[in-house]
């Protein structure tokens, strides 16, 4: 598995797209840093950028990565490897290289504008290690999507689809199932619907994280309860953890079946 | 030195392998023929472990493949079609390949005999079908391999190279190795094989020698021998 994790990373490492995808956190660590004057603020701001932005680019690098390694992966089935090691090669192979590209173009102006000094050095790695998280996520979310979708379009389509479900439209009909049931208490619920979806999670741990619950009212409080302490902190990275395992599974299970 | 049992695939509705049974002696060239759709591929890559089959048993070498992949260490494949990823140099290819299978390999040779050695550099998205075919060629001969299997392994080679590849069949058939060939150029059969295994519907409708087939079919020439077999009733 190490030797097709190796090619994969070295492959994409040589690709434009790394470079582009690296410089792009890299301008915009420093053009925050540079308009906001103050770590904490800039904390937040990329907060807001990478819930929906890293995300994203996982589903699409995944989907477009394993699409265009078709070749390479037949080639592979063909030699003496486990089909589970090729596929989590691959995997592993552009997950690592989308999760270095965002922890050192941002790491690299946050250190240089002096973050080990400030004290938003812990706010500042949880939105790091969320990055990480929603990367791996995605990645075999949209793995499992192009494993099973032999037709490319098919695949994009239901690829982007999903990325707009849990980025946007799950927001919506969880805020309208708040509205339309706001006769009856919605703590727990709520808690257990931003559970559901790996993009809310990560956004709520670290708004709570930073301190600005206050401004989130009565619902705030009970999450600031909930995800403030270190049993909700452990259990939301139990959760991504379960997120990201999961199809991670399915897709050893799923590529084992597969005919080529 | 391939055992295949009652073998089943289907894709979707399409039933490609019905209760296909094939036993392939060590050493030897077997050319594994049939019309289009007929199933030769799909053999070829279950017992390769590309296809998981339905139904039904392969071993080679004695031992099940089910579920298992170091078995691959004893085969060479040439694929039908030679899609390799394109942004990366023949060299690196097959510096990769090495790597990957942790073998002795005499790509040197091969590289010399087919005339590579100017695309070596070049990327593969760049080389023409028949260079490519060529680069395919070294991949599936460059181990030492006790099984070769070769799926249409003339497509696009001038003449000069098909000579350097039958010479090469010959040599790897003279240290005892066992070859599968898929082929529509009879031609190409009639020179190379040892026996025809000749698949119609998802079965094995004719196993032996050419000149078996030739009496069988009351023809001259295997063409018309292999054109006119479906025609003829089976045991005939």
């Amino acid at each position: 598995m190490l030797k097709i994790l190796k090619y994969s990373f070295y492959d994409l490492i040589r690709s434009r797209w790394s470079y582009v995808y690296f410089l792009f956190y890299l301008i915009l660590g420093f053009v925050l840093l540079f308009l906001n004057n103050d770590v904490s603020k800039a904390v937040i701001t990329l907060m807001n950028i990478i819930i929906i932005l890293v995300p994203l680019i996982g589903t699409i690098f995944g989907v477009m990565y394993f699409y265009n390694s078709k070749e390479f992966t037949e080639l592979l089935l063909a030699q003496p490897i486990k089909r589970s090691s090729i596929f989590l090669g691959q995997y592993l192979g552009v997950a690592g290289s989308l999760t270095m590209s965002l922890v050192l173009g941002l790491g690299i102006p946050f250190v240089l504008y002096g973050l080990f000094k400030s004290n938003a050095i812990f706010d500042f790695t949880l939105l790091l290690v969320t990055g990480a998280f929603l990367t791996m996520i995605f990645t075999a979310l949209s793995f499992n999507i192009a494993l099973s979708n032999e037709n490319k379009i098919k695949g994009f389509g239901y690829a982007v689809l999903l990325w707009l479900f849990l980025a946007v439209i799950y927001d919506g009909l969880f805020l309208m199932s708040l509205i339309i049931f706001k006769e009856y208490p919605l703590d727990s619920f709520s808690l257990v619907a931003s559970m559901f979806n790996p993009i809310d999670l990560s956004r709520t741990l670290i708004l709570l994280k930073l301190d600005i619950s206050a401004l989130l009212g009565y619902t705030g409080a009970v999450f600031k309860k909930f995800f403030g302490t270190n049993q909700g902190l452990i259990l939301s990275i139990f959760m991504l953890i379960l997120w990201t395992i999961l199809p991670i599974w399915r897709l050893v299970y799923t590529s084992k079946k597969k005919d080529f | 030195m391939i055992q295949v049992e009652n073998l089943y695939k289907k894709f979707g509705k399409n039933e490609v392998l019905k209760g296909l049974d094939l036993n392939i002696d060590k050493g030897g060239i077997f050319a594994v023929l049939g019309p289009n759709g007929s199933g030769k591929t799909t053999l070829i890559k279950s017992i390769l472990g590309m296809v998981v089959s339905n139904k039904g048993s392969i071993a080679v070498s004695g031992i099940s493949i089910k579920k298992k992949w170091k078995y691959r260490q004893e085969i060479g494949y040439l694929p039908q079609i030679a899609n390799f990823p394109g942004n990366l140099k023949v060299k690196e290819l097959i510096r990769m390949i090495k790597d990957l299978r942790q073998m002795p390999s005499e790509e040197k040779k091969l590289i010399e005999l087919f005339q590579l050695e100017p695309f070596l550099d070049k990327k593969l998205s760049t080389l023409s079908g028949g260079t490519k075919q060529k680069v395919n060629i070294v991949l599936a001969f460059m181990f030492d391999c006790p099984l070769l299997i070769l799926d249409e392994p003339t497509t696009g080679l001038d003449p000069a190279s098909l000579i350097n590849l039958k010479e090469l069949i010959q040599k790897e058939k003279a240290k005892g190795k066992t070859i599968l060939i898929t082929s529509h150029i009879m031609q190409f059969v009639a020179e190379v094989a040892d026996e025809i295994v000749y698949l119609l519907e998802g079965k094995i409708y004719f196993k032996g020698s050419i000149e078996q087939l030739k009496t069988k079919t009351n023809q001259t020439d295997l063409e018309h021998a292999i054109a006119a077999i479906a025609s003829t009733p089976a045991h005939a």
